[in-house]
């Protein structure tokens, strides 16, 4: 079986290009879409490699955090045994999915929670409009949440008269600039310090007038902004890292303490999550609790978890509620080929160790979820087609420090070649769509020293092809050139590529 | 149309389609080939001295002393503050408050909770715990009568936290087989003081949670 790695020639756009939207601060704004915006990848990447200062931030960000990480990796000693029985606890939830979304439901309603279920981001949001409106709240306090980011709860909430305000500091940066998260775990890696104090000043309304950019202060302003918040809030909203299924038991890692304010102090608390985020038992947030942290913040262990089941009387929220939100998820399990795209803990590790994302960040992925997991994640939770899967370089970076052990590059490929398939290339347009695709693939690294390496990857290719065609690549490629073959990668660069394609317009 | 419930079970069920295994059953043997057990027995003197070390690698300030200089230790702790108020979870052992003095002591308990606001305005609290991972450096309270609410340990900006020797385990496995044991006990996992690295990375402790971490290691 041949397979096409290629990015067809041209793709609808997706409206304006929303640099640098008006009252953001050089923020993207707020999409209609969370999971579908901006420019296609293509453009945004091209956007965002023009822009130096993003570079040097995202630079500095992903190489400081890649080496923490592999510092601490580097210390356990079972690292590799944690990450086979991560991935197996993850197909295992898969397996029994049914089955264990009964149990948790079982075991939070026994224990004083109630759970609703949500079909789509439109249901999810309506669910949880309602709860903050029958307390009679018109402001909530949230802890960072993918699920949340993902439906848009923010926008919503904000239509119903109810202002949803970000605790965790990265977060209410973005929140404040009027912009979209640009990592999945730090936000607002896109900012750096100067950027942050002026939008502090700009925005906050209590920040002190003489704030520096000393990361210290600005923390301090951010204590001392949200402090009022916490004491007097009536309803949290958090999303949640895990819920066990045979306790009932949902778990929150943080860094801050704001998700233990938001989790502890109010009356009501709502928790959103994905049907995926589940473990069959206590006993396996030991292999989790020792995968994530490292993984994502190059920690040993993050400084706060919070693990709660139900209501515990007098103390904490008396009220708790738990969204199940499918959105789409049900349409990634479908696919046998890209099921474990749903294996994912968020941990961003992926995005720390690509070279795409380190030279065009977050933004140009369009979607709350960037990287090499948005990658794959994106266009299979919305069903539509996407450019998603040609922003990489197929370098296999991502698979080797992913906890759970996706194997990103080969659900890119089989996405790759699903868009292909759908475009019903006659031979001479899939050639066409191929040459573009390594081109595609190895622009990011086109001008950057550190990876030089990996750039030579598409010449290494050719002299291993014959007659165009590579069968089998040396490991760990084999493992997907087992089932499929490569075709040669082009002479051509991507500059070329892209300077030709932009005079055919 | 059916309810969302419904609806969202069946379609994950048309998505498995085949592969569902019968309710009870663990599809996937999962390798537990991972360490579940340390090289040291809880307590023992490698294991303290790891857990001081992470614990001092993030920034938490560690105290060894032993029961009889407990008191001393936290009055100290306390003036050092200046603390002139601080709560207690009301199972925290009386005597262990012996030797403070100019310090308001103020009890919380689920029955006789201080609201948010007051605890807004104490200086420390003093609390138990429940088990210590020495790799970690990570200490677990579980919401019982020592440790007290989870808004006690959390509102007031110096939190004392008193870890027996015998309570510390080598590895994460270890302290979660422990707790197993009452998985519906609301948990707090501490690992320093509260730190974001939210701005270029750089690593600042204390940010919404206590901003210092006192801990004492009573053998
Ligand atoms: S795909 Fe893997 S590495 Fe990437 S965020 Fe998810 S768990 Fe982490």
């Amino acid at each position: 079986m041949s397979t096409f790695l290629g990015m067809p020639a041209t793709r609808a756009g997706r409206g304006p290009s929303p640099d640098a939207a008006p009252g953001t601060l050089g923020g993207v704004g707020r999409p209609e879409d969370p999971l579908h915006w901006g420019a296609t990848f293509p453009h945004a990447a091209k956007a965002a490699l023009a822009n130096e200062q993003l570079r040097r931030n995202l630079g500095n960000a992903t190489s400081t955090i890649r080496s923490k990480r592999a510092r601490v990796v580097g210390e356990v000693p079972d690292w590799e045994a944690l990450r086979d029985a991560g991935s197996a606890i993850k197909t295992d939830v898969m397996a029994r999915l049914p089955e264990l979304l009964e149990a948790l439901e079982r075991n939070v309603t026994a224990r004083g929670g109630v759970v609703h279920w949500a079909r789509d981001a439109a249901e999810a949001n309506r669910i949880v409009a309602g709860i903050v409106r029958e307390k009679q709240a018109d402001e909530v306090v949230k802890v960072k949440s993918m699920a949340t980011q993902e439906i848009g709860l923010n926008e919503a909430l904000a239509e119903e008269g109810i202002a949803a305000v970000e605790t965790d500091l990265a977060e209410l940066i973005v929140q404040l600039a009027d912009d979209m998260p640009s990592h999945i775990l730090v936000p607002a890696i896109h900012r750096n310090r100067t950027e942050i104090r002026d939008i502090f000043l700009e925005r906050m309304a209590d920040a002190p007038p003489d704030l520096t950019d000393v990361p210290h202060e600005l923390a301090m302003a951010a204590r001392a902004h949200l402090r009022r918040k916490f004491l007097s809030a009536k309803v949290a909203i958090s999303g949640a890292n895990f819920a066990v299924a045979d306790s009932g038991t949902l778990a929150v890692v943080e860094s801050e303490g704001n998700g233990r304010m938001c989790l502890t102090l109010p009356e009501t608390l709502i928790t959103v999550m994905g049907i995926e985020k589940l473990v069959p038992t206590y006993r396996d947030l030991e292999v989790f609790l020792q995968l994530l942290p490292r993984s994502s913040t190059g920690e040993r262990m993050n400084p706060y978890t919070s693990l709660w089941t139900g209501v515990t009387p007098g103390d904490g929220p008396q009220e708790f509620h738990l969204v199940l939100l499918d959105n789409g998820r049900t349409k990634v399990l479908a696919d046998e080929a890209g099921r474990s795209a749903l294996h994912c803990i968020r941990c961003s590790a992926c995005l720390n160790v690509c070279p795409v994302y380190e030279r065009v960040g977050g933004h140009a992925y369009g979607s709350v979820y960037p990287g090499p997991i948005g990658a794959i994640l994106t266009p299979q939770l919305t069903g539509e087609k996407s450019d998603l899967p040609y922003a990489s370089t197929l370098c296999g970076a991502c698979y080797q420090v992913c906890p759970v052990k996706i194997d990103i590059p080969s659900i890119l490929v089989e996405l790759r070649a699903r868009e292909v398939e759908l475009a019903g290339s006659s031979p001479d347009a899939a050639d066409r769509v191929w040459k573009a695709a390594m081109k595609a693939a190895s622009y990011a690294m086109a001008d950057g020293a550190r990876f030089r390496r990996a750039a030579r990857l598409p010449r290494a290719l050719r002299a291993i092809s014959r007659h165009g065609v590579i069968r089998r690549l040396p490991f760990p490629g084999s493992l997907w050139t087992r089932s499929r073959d490569l075709m040669e990668p082009p002479r051509q660069t991507f500059r070329d590529w892209w300077a030709e394609r932009e005079d055919d317009r | 149309m059916s309810d969302a419930r419904t609806e969202i079970l069946s379609r994950i069920r048309t998505a498995l389609g085949s592969s569902t295994p019968e309710p009870g059953t663990v599809s996937t043997a999962v390798p537990r080939e991972y360490r579940s057990l340390g090289d040291h027995a809880p307590g023992a003197a490698e294991v303290l001295d790891l857990l001081v070390d992470r614990l001092e690698d993030y920034k938490a300030r560690v105290h060894r002393v032993t029961a009889a200089d407990l008191p001393a230790l936290l009055a100290r702790l306390l003036a050092e503050v200046p603390a002139s108020s601080v709560v207690v979870p009301a199972g925290v052992e009386g005597a262990w408050l012996g030797a403070l003095a100019d310090v308001e002591v103020r009890t919380d308990s689920r029955e006789a909770p201080l609201s948010a606001t007051e605890l807004d305005g104490i200086d420390a609290v003093v609390t138990a715990a429940r088990v210590a991972v020495a790799e970690t450096g990570t200490i677990v309270l579980d919401g019982e009568p020592d440790q007290g609410r989870r808004a006690v340990s959390l509102v007031p900006d110096v939190h004392v936290c008193v870890v027996r020797t015998d309570q510390v385990v080598q590895t994460v496995p270890e302290a979660v087989r422990l707790l197993d044991a009452d998985p519906g006990r609301p948990q707090t996992w501490i690992s320093g003081p509260s730190a974001t690295s939210d701005i270029e990375l750089d690593r600042v402790e204390g940010v919404h949670g206590p901003r210092t971490l006192h801990v004492a290691l009573v053998s």
